[in-house]
Parts: structure tokens; C-alpha cells; sequence
């Protein structure tokens, strides 16, 4: 029968382990050859993008890389969805909407009115572009509007 | 009640019971803007306001149990008078504070944006230096104390590491992808990890009080169980970095370590009701006996079953980043934490203020409603997601019109929601009617 020794080794034993393991893969994971993070292409311009988008706590109603609030759209690939919609408009039009002085209100559900500078949404649409770009492991072809066509087809 | 200064604890759990009726009505106002009624949106509530609010009360709301049941278990296992109370009331005051200032914050769009951490830079270090402060407390206590068991050591080392572990998510990064990846070390480390070890310690306690179970056997299950957890858990983190832009490692290694998670939960609640069974079912307290067995067993279905549900990869590819993650982490968080710190208010709160309440039926019908209306919005939320999942991901519907297709089962989710605030309501005038803690509770032995 397990004694408490025993049992106290396993859980500090295990715990050990397996946290060892964990950094181990983060390390592999984000080391360069195995990296698919798109580092590479982050720009000013994209850093000054994730900023507003934090500042603004957009990931508070919708998803990116599918993580957010599942009130609003996922915009994993908003640049290539709008574009597909609005004939190659796509970048334009998240512009004016982050700079509308009205709320943005598609079916009803409203979008708070930003009323960003041309910089600003700039900046937003360059985050969107890398983020797009993404190795997201097969995730990308799910919420992709070019994925969805072949899934139809 | 043995000890004079565990009188702090009710000051806690009276902060908890604060915040968690707030963040039902922060609920609310999110579940009325689903269904169209955003009114709230022009007058300074837009959704990721409302929904800031709620999942930072819930935090709050539950480290605020939390602190309150070590504040109660501590002196009780070390055999000593809690080092320094004047301290403990400094600590929480200034925790409900920091939690007032953020959540006034977020109504002026004052926050990080990071989903769960969504609490700004500044007020991030007050946190720490307020965790610590707590931390400091406890452990000299438990030092100082003539004795030092494995249930004060567990409830302990997991309230430490969920400290440390804070660190990692106030770490600044460029990239979304390591902003997101350190981010998970807090909240999947936290909820699926130390957080465990706290509702380890937590149940651990209680089912020594409530069974009349020897110390030793209890104590040796619960390092088997908070083994497994860590065993599954961390390597479970996993999970969330299938399709975040990182490694594909991860599938593998996700996909194994998060299908055994629910181990964890199986054997935590499999030891809770072996325990009641080999016990003495002589204890009065049978509300805190409900909740505890409660806790251990929905934790089982909301964390364990529900999580499986979406966690191997092949289904996570189409179930990430829809409403299939609210219903698991509804009765998740319920079953594993919310339960729980209901339940060491429920054995706590008699014994302290002296006033034996338990055996009224509002009690039980809080324990059943909110029970009830939980699962009711956990169905709720599980249809919506599944829908969502099957018309936007399988047949490529807009968002939006998938949303309008969904709205009906958010009028099922208010429902519930009603229900479970019953419960809770009911709960909370439990809490009222009990009255302040007394030094003359001293003298009551309920053990």
C-alpha cells in the first residue's frame, strides 16, 4: 500500500519533472530553426498596433488567433475576409471604421467609435496584416474565408 | 472557531461576497447585449467593459476566498494566533482597493486588453506588493506554529506559486504570439495548476473537519492528487498553444498531457466521496458537507468532462475561439473554485459568529438553485458553441448571422442565469443573517 512518503515523492517528484520538461519545450519551441511566429516581420508600425489594440481592449469582445471574448468577429484574418467582401477594400475599410465618429453597429451589435487618427488605424491594419500571416498550424485555413470556399466546394 | 484572530477570514469572504454579486450583474448586462439589448453601451458599458468587470470579479472575488480560507485554516493547523492582524486587515483593505480602482478603471478605458489580465501595469505592482504581504503572514504563521501538516503546507505552497507565477504575465513582449504564450503560464498554471493545490488544501480541510477521517490517510491522498494534477496540468498548458502560432510540438504534447487532466479531477472527487463514506456523518454542518462533496464533483464534470470535451486537437481546431470555451470554463470555475470557497464559508462562518444556521432550508435552496441554474447556463452556453462551431466553421456563415441564429439560447442562458442568482442571493442573505464574528464563538466547539 502507498505510503505518505511515497505519495509526497511522486507529486514533488512529478511536479519537478514535468516543469523541467515545460521549459525545455518553450525553449525548443521559440528557438530560432523551430520558430513560426512571424517575429521576423514585426515592425514598429505593428508594435504601435498591438498596443492599441491592448490600450483598447479589443480582445474584450472579439478573438485573435482565436482567443478574445466571442462577442465580435475573429480577426485572425479580418484583412482577407474584408478584402474578399468589399473587393479588395478590405484595408480601407477597417480603416474607416477605427476612425468613425458613429459606432460601428453590423446587425444591431455595436462597436464602440474609436475615432482614431489615420496613423492609428494605420498602425491596426499593419498589426492585422502580420497577425495574418501567422503559422497557426491549420487553424489559419478554419477561420480563413479562402478556406471556407473549399470547405463549400 | 479556536483561534481569535481567524475572525479575519469573515471580513474576506464578506469582500468575496461583495464582488461575486457584482460580477452577476456585470453578467447580466453582457447576456441583454447578446440578445440585442446593449442599452448599457452608450452610458459608459460597452461589452468589453461589462466583460473586463466580470472575469476580473471572479478573480478577485476568489482570491479574496482564498486569502480568507488561509486566514481561517492557518492558525487552526499551526496551533497559533495568526502573526499579525492589524496587517491582515491592511491587506485587505488595500485589495479591495486595487480591485475598486480597476474596476472603476475599466468603465474609462483604463486596462491592459489582455484577456483575464486585463489590470493595469501601476496597479499590477500593488498587487504584488499586497500578495506578498499576505504571503508574508501566512508563512511566518505557519513557521511559527507548533506544527506544520501537509494540508497547511499544500494550501500554502499553492497560494505561493500562484504568487510567483503572477510574474510571468507582466513580462512585456512585441509579439502577440509570446505576449499570449507567457500569458497562459498565469491563467492555465493558475486555474488548471496552483489553484488546484489551493482547492486541494481547501477540501483537504474541510473533509478532515466534516468526516472525522484520520489526518494521515486524508493528507496522503491529497499529495496523490495534487501529483496528478501537476503531472497533467503542467504539461497540459499545451492546450492553449495548438493554434496560437507556435510549434507544432504542442499538438503532441497538449494533446496527451490535457486528455489527462480530468485524472486529476476523477481522483479529487472519487477521494472526497470515499471520504464522507468512510466517515462518521456525525459532523451538523451538513450545508458545508453539500458544498464540499459539491465542489469536488462538479469541478469533475465542468473541468474535467467539459475541458476533454474541446482539448484534443482535432476537435480544438474547430471549438477554438467560440462559445464551446465559455461553457466549459462556466462550470469549470463554478464546480473547481467558485463551490469551493462557498463551501469553508459555509463550515467557517457558523463558527465564527456562533450561530448554528445550517439546518434552515434557505441554505439548501441556494445550494440547489444555483446548482441547477449553473448547469442550465452551462447547456445553454454548450448549444450556442456547438451551433456557432457547425455554422461558421463547417458551413462558413458570417459571425454575425451566426449570432442572430444563436441569440434564442442566450434568452435560455438569462433564465438560468436568474436561477443561479437565486441561489445566490439566497446564499448571500445566509452570509447576512449569520452576523459578525465574536470572541464568545471561542467557546463553541463544533469539531
Amino acid at each position: 500500500m502507498l505510503s505518505k512518503k511515497q505519495a509526497r515523492a511522486f507529486f514533488l517528484g512529478g511536479t519537478l519533472v514535468t516543469f523541467l520538461i515545460f521549459i525545455g519545450l518553450t525553449i525548443y519551441s521559440f528557438s530560432v530553426e523551430n520558430d513560426q511566429s512571424n517575429h521576423e516581420n514585426i515592425t514598429e508600425a505593428v508594435v504601435r498596433g498591438k498596443k492599441i489594440w491592448e490600450s483598447n481592449n479589443c480582445m474584450g469582445c472579439h478573438t485573435i488567433l482565436g482567443e478574445g471574448a466571442y462577442y465580435a468577429p475573429e480577426l485572425t484574418k479580418v484583412v482577407d475576409r474584408l478584402n474578399m467582401k468589399y473587393e479588395g477594400q478590405g484595408e480601407e475599410v477597417i480603416k474607416s471604421i477605427l476612425m468613425s465618429p458613429a459606432s460601428w453597429q453590423p446587425n444591431g451589435r455595436k462597436m464602440v467609435a474609436y475615432e482614431m487618427t489615420a496613423e492609428e488605424a494605420a498602425d491596426m491594419v499593419e498589426f492585422f496584416k502580420w497577425i495574418g500571416e501567422i503559422d497557426l498550424n491549420g487553424f489559419d485555413r478554419i477561420v480563413s474565408p479562402l478556406a471556407k470556399e473549399e470547405n463549400n466546394n | 472557531m479556536k483561534y481569535k484572530s481567524q475572525k479575519v477570514a469573515y471580513w474576506f469572504f464578506a469582500l468575496s461576497m461583495l464582488l461575486l454579486v457584482l460580477q452577476l450583474v456585470y453578467g447580466f448586462v453582457m447576456g441583454f447585449a447578446r440578445i440585442g439589448f446593449d442599452n448599457l453601451h452608450e452610458l459608459g458599458i460597452p461589452f468589453n467593459t461589462a466583460r473586463a468587470v466580470h472575469t476580473n470579479l471572479l478573480v478577485v472575488w476568489l482570491l479574496s476566498g482564498f486569502m480568507g480560507a488561509a486566514y481561517y485554516i492557518i492558525p487552526e493547523e499551526a496551533q497559533r494566533e495568526l502573526v499579525n492582524v492589524k496587517l491582515a486587515y491592511v491587506q485587505l483593505i488595500s485589495l479591495a482597493l486595487v480591485g475598486v480602482v480597476a474596476v472603476v478603471g475599466y468603465h474609462f478605458n483604463y486596462w491592459e486588453g489582455r484577456k483575464f489580465l486585463e489590470i493595469p501595469r501601476p496597479l499590477d505592482f500593488l498587487v504584488v506588493i499586497n500578495v506578498l504581504l499576505f504571503l508574508g503572514l501566512i508563512l511566518v504563521t505557519l513557521f511559527k506554529g507548533k506544527r506544520r501538516t501537509t494540508t497547511a503546507l499544500v494550501l500554502s505552497m499553492g497560494l505561493l506559486f500562484a504568487a510567483l507565477l503572477y510574474l510571468p504575465g507582466m513580462l512585456p513582449f512585441d509579439s502577440q504570439v509570446t505576449d499570449s504564450f507567457f500569458r497562459w503560464w498565469v491563467v492555465h498554471l493558475w486555474v488548471e495548476g496552483v489553484w488546484e493545490l489551493i482547492m486541494g488544501g481547501i477540501l483537504s480541510f474541510l473533509l478532515i473537519k466534516l468526516t472525522g477521517v484520520d489526518r494521515e490517510v486524508i493528507e496522503k491522498w491529497l499529495y496523490v492528487i495534487v501529483g496528478l494534477t501537476f503531472l497533467s496540468g503542467v504539461l497540459g498548458t499545451g492546450h492553449h498553444y495548438y493554434y496560437i502560432g507556435v510549434n507544432k510540438i504542442w499538438l503532441i504534447v497538449g494533446g496527451i498531457f490535457s486528455a489527462l487532466e480530468p485524472l486529476a479531477f476523477l481522483a479529487m472527487a472519487l477521494f472526497a466521496v470515499n471520504m464522507y463514506r468512510k466517515g462518521e456523518k456525525k459532523h451538523p454542518n451538513k450545508l458545508a458537507l453539500y458544498w464540499t462533496l459539491g465542489a469536488a464533483i462538479v469541478s469533475f464534470v465542468g473541468a474535467g468532462l467539459l475541458g476533454f470535451a474541446h482539448t484534443l486537437p482535432q476537435t480544438n481546431l474547430y471549438t477554438h475561439g467560440t462559445l464551446v470555451t465559455a461553457m466549459h470554463a462556466h462550470l469549470a470555475f463554478w464546480g473547481a473554485y467558485g463551490m469551493i470557497v462557498l463551501a469553508i464559508i459555509s463550515y467557517s462562518l457558523p463558527n465564527m459568529t456562533g450561530r448554528k444556521l445550517y439546518l434552515s432550508s434557505r441554505g439548501r435552496a441556494a445550494f440547489w438553485l444555483s446548482n441547477i441554474g449553473m448547469i442550465g447556463m452551462t447547456v445553454a452556453f454548450g448549444v450556442a458553441g456547438v451551433v456557432q462551431v457547425y455554422l461558421e466553421r463547417r458551413l462558413g456563415m458570417e459571425f454575425m448571422e451566426v449570432q442572430k441564429e444563436t441569440e434564442v439560447h442566450f434568452v435560455v442562458l438569462i433564465l438560468c442565469a436568474s436561477i443561479f442568482t437565486t441561489g445566490i442571493i439566497l446564499y448571500v442573505i445566509d452570509f447576512y443573517k449569520h452576523g459578525k464574528p465574536t470572541d464568545e464563538a471561542l467557546e463553541i466547539k463544533m469539531d
